[in-house]
């Protein structure tokens, strides 16, 4: 995966996907704003998100204890899993144990993140997908683009051709006469994922919440696709990541709040289930949870960075980042696109590392709508900042070092002696006035710019201006006029 | 040592021999002044979902109800609903398979929001199991004028946690398909709300 400004290269030119984005993104921001101006203490929630997530990650291995415990007593099987190989293990395990060789997945970004679906296939079970997104998105063989609407990519023309091509080879076929009307495309999804659902013995779903003191766990749906795999198979295996506790029920009542508004604008989602452990009699009677890490706790160890683990998957963030809704989730090259994998990714897989994980710090131009938006209020423009100065830590010891760092240590030695500054200062008034007969090019205000340096700085002045060096410094002028003149 | 223990002393390793602070949380958005009228905003807010509101007194249900199912001719109730539906079966434990026949399914409720135009289910008596509401394509839900509370925090203070519970706003939907709204997926595409005024 090349890394963010060569990828965000490829993405901008593909007017489609920029149209459908724009539409997509915009679309939301007017949803989400219109239901969040009717809520008169929406500011308050967002404190109370906030802190109720700080707390209780300055607390979470009490927390976690007590989930166990609590989910424990209620029938519930709990699993932890250090990393991504080890959830995939334990997930694997459990359909084996079962003799099933198909599950059905509610969308988890958990389940994305450590590729469950690749690790199932390979020991022989099949995983569908049963978010209408998502199932474009395996049946098309793609990448999801969008945390929310993961198939914004692509056009109902495109879906109809997928859905005729792919459907009938995994099930119940798409029927001849489909039309690309949404409405139609969303009824051949019935039918096909019907099939899937009455006869499914496991499912795997992630959670929004993990209530610790209860045991509940929570997810949050528009299609009914989650309440079908909840309910229906005998096996319920949910992958959690450590972040997702919560202290108390009653702390839901503010999140039940934030989150649907600010992911699909409404004043609440079609469908939410909870469930504590086992139910006699109604739904799964074998629960799993499985807790998962996979760096979460080096997010947590990072003291800037840990707010990231505020982060309720809203992706309101995504929706109104300029970058974002010209380049598309595709460009991060991750299952945690926009603002928030911008900082997710770094966070979880340490900077240092790759090329491609380091320029996400960069993928932003700092604005801090995301901020404004965020339900949480993470900073992220704060922590933006933050790694940034961690990915240029990460290559002071490159050999040989980059352009920027020797420019840095150049202007380190001259600013660190007046007499060296000095120096300085005169000779760029000499290349200014020279500059500024050679030159043509002028800004707003009448000072000529140089359009293009030479080198390596040529990457830099491709999109800025460098106004001309003035011909003296202001130390000098008021030696030589004394102020006057 | 096992990944619980590894994980958790990371944690801790993480927050370090003295624990960040643990903020105070706002919950002044608890205290709302109730609207005035909250079963006319809810059965509003329903409405907005587009699915369907009818309100009536306690004598009518049966009648209402009866009305609401119409052509509907295999209908399905949980074994202890509060009043009588002509021609119901009783819920005897069918399968997901059987309920996939069904034409509809009536049921009580446990609470119901009114900002948000929310049923919820908890699933106890005269509510069915889950699978009762989930499979048939309509849903009727019955719900009494003072189950209706104001806000989400009235909701999420009344109901218990340990019972399973379905919330339900409107039928369901998707907009995956070019941010095109969509109702009906694999939920009830067809969810009717009646609300029994008091007396």
């Amino acid at each position: 995966m090349p890394a963010f400004p060569q990828a965000a290269r490829a993405a901008l030119a593909d007017t489609q996907l920029r149209a459908n984005l724009a539409h997509a993104t915009g679309t939301i921001r007017a949803k989400r704003a219109g239901v969040v101006a009717e809520v008169e203490d929406w500011e308050e929630l967002r404190l109370a998100g906030a802190a109720v997530k700080d707390v209780t990650l300055s607390r979470l291995d009490d927390h976690l204890e007590r989930l166990e415990a609590a989910l424990t007593e209620r029938g519930a099987t709990v699993h932890w899993a250090r990393d991504a190989a080890q959830a995939c293990e334990i997930v694997a395990g459990i359909a084996e144990a079962n003799g099933v060789d198909e599950v059905v997945k509610v969308k988890s970004m958990a389940t994305q993140e450590i590729d469950l679906n690749q690790a199932l296939a390979a020991k022989g079970v099949a995983a569908w997908e049963t978010d209408l997104a998502e199932l474009i998105v395996q049946l098309g063989d793609d990448l999801p683009s969008h945390i929310l609407v993961p198939a914004i990519h692509r056009n109902r023309a495109e879906i109809r051709e997928i859905f005729r091509r792919e459907m009938g080879k995994v099930g119940r076929p798409a029927p001849e006469d489909l039309t690309d009307e949404p409405a139609a495309l969303a009824a051949a999804a019935r039918l096909h994922l019907r099939e899937k659902f009455l006869d499914a013995r496991m499912a795997v779903s992630g959670a929004n919440f993990a209530v610790a003191e209860t045991g509940t766990l929570v997810v949050v749906e528009s299609e009914g696709n989650g309440r079908m795999c909840l309910t229906l198979p005998e096996v319920l295996v949910s992958v959690v990541g450590i972040e997702k506790v919560v202290p108390t029920w009653t702390d839901l009542d503010a999140f039940l709040q934030l989150l649907p508004r600010s992911s699909t604008g409404e004043r609440m989602n079609p469908y939410t289930s909870t469930w504590s452990g086992v139910t006699p009699g109604d739904g799964p009677q074998q629960v799993h949870v499985v807790l998962l890490d996979n760096g979460r706790t080096d997010v947590l160890a990072d003291e800037v960075g840990r707010q990231a683990l505020r982060c309720i998957r809203c992706s309101a963030c995504l929706n109104v980042c300029p970058v974002y809704e010209r380049t598309g989730g595709h460009a991060y090259g991750s299952v945690y696109p926009g603002p928030i994998g911008a900082i997710l990714n770094p966070l979880l897989k340490g900077v240092g590392v790759d090329e491609q994980t380091d320029s996400l710090p960069y993928a932003s131009s700092l604005c801090g709508a995301c901020f404004e938006a965020c339900p949480v209020r993470i900073d992220i423009p704060e922590v933006l900042v933050h790694l940034r100065s961690k990915v240029v830590d990460a290559h002071r010891g490159d050999r040989p070092p980059k352009p920027e760092a020797l420019a840095m240590r150049a202007a380190a030695w001259t600013f660190s002696s007046a007499a060296r500054l000095a120096r300085a200062e005169r000779l760029s008034g000499v290349a200014g006035r020279v500059a500024g007969r050679l030159l043509r090019r002028s800004l707003p205000g009448g000072r000529t710019a140089l359009g293009r340096l030479p080198g390596p700085g040529a990457a830099w002045t491709e999109a800025r201006d460098l106004p001309v060096p003035p011909a003296e410094s202001f130390r000098a002028w008021w030696r030589r006029t004394g102020g006057r003149g | 040592m096992s990944a619980r223990e590894e994980i958790l002393q990371r944690v801790r390793r993480a927050l370090g021999p003295s624990r960040p602070e643990s903020p105070d949380v706002p919950r002044g958005y608890r205290d709302h002044a109730a609207p005035t009228d909250v079963v006319g905003l809810f059965a509003e807010r329903v409405a907005d979902y587009r699915a369907g509101v009818t309100r009536c007194a306690a004598g009518e249900v049966e009648r209402v109800v009866r009305d609401v199912l119409g052509p509907a001719t295999r209908v399905v109730v949980p074994p202890d609903l509060p009043f009588a539906v002509a021609g119901a079966a009783a819920d005897a434990g069918l399968t997901a398979r059987e309920l996939d026949a069904v034409d509809a399914v009536v049921t009580a409720a446990a609470v119901a929001i009114a900002e948000t135009g929310t049923v919820v289910l908890d699933h106890s008596p005269g509510q069915g199991r889950r699978v009762l509401t989930l499979v048939p394509d309509v849903h009727v839900c019955v719900v009494r004028a003072d189950q209706v509370v104001a806000g989400v925090p009235d909701a999420v203070a009344l109901l218990d946690p340990r019972r399973p519970q379905t919330w339900i706003s409107g039928p369901s939907a998707t907009s995956d398909i070019e941010l095109d709204r969509v109702e009906g997926v694999h939920g009830s595409r067809n969810l009717h709300v009646v609300v029994v005024d008091a007396g």
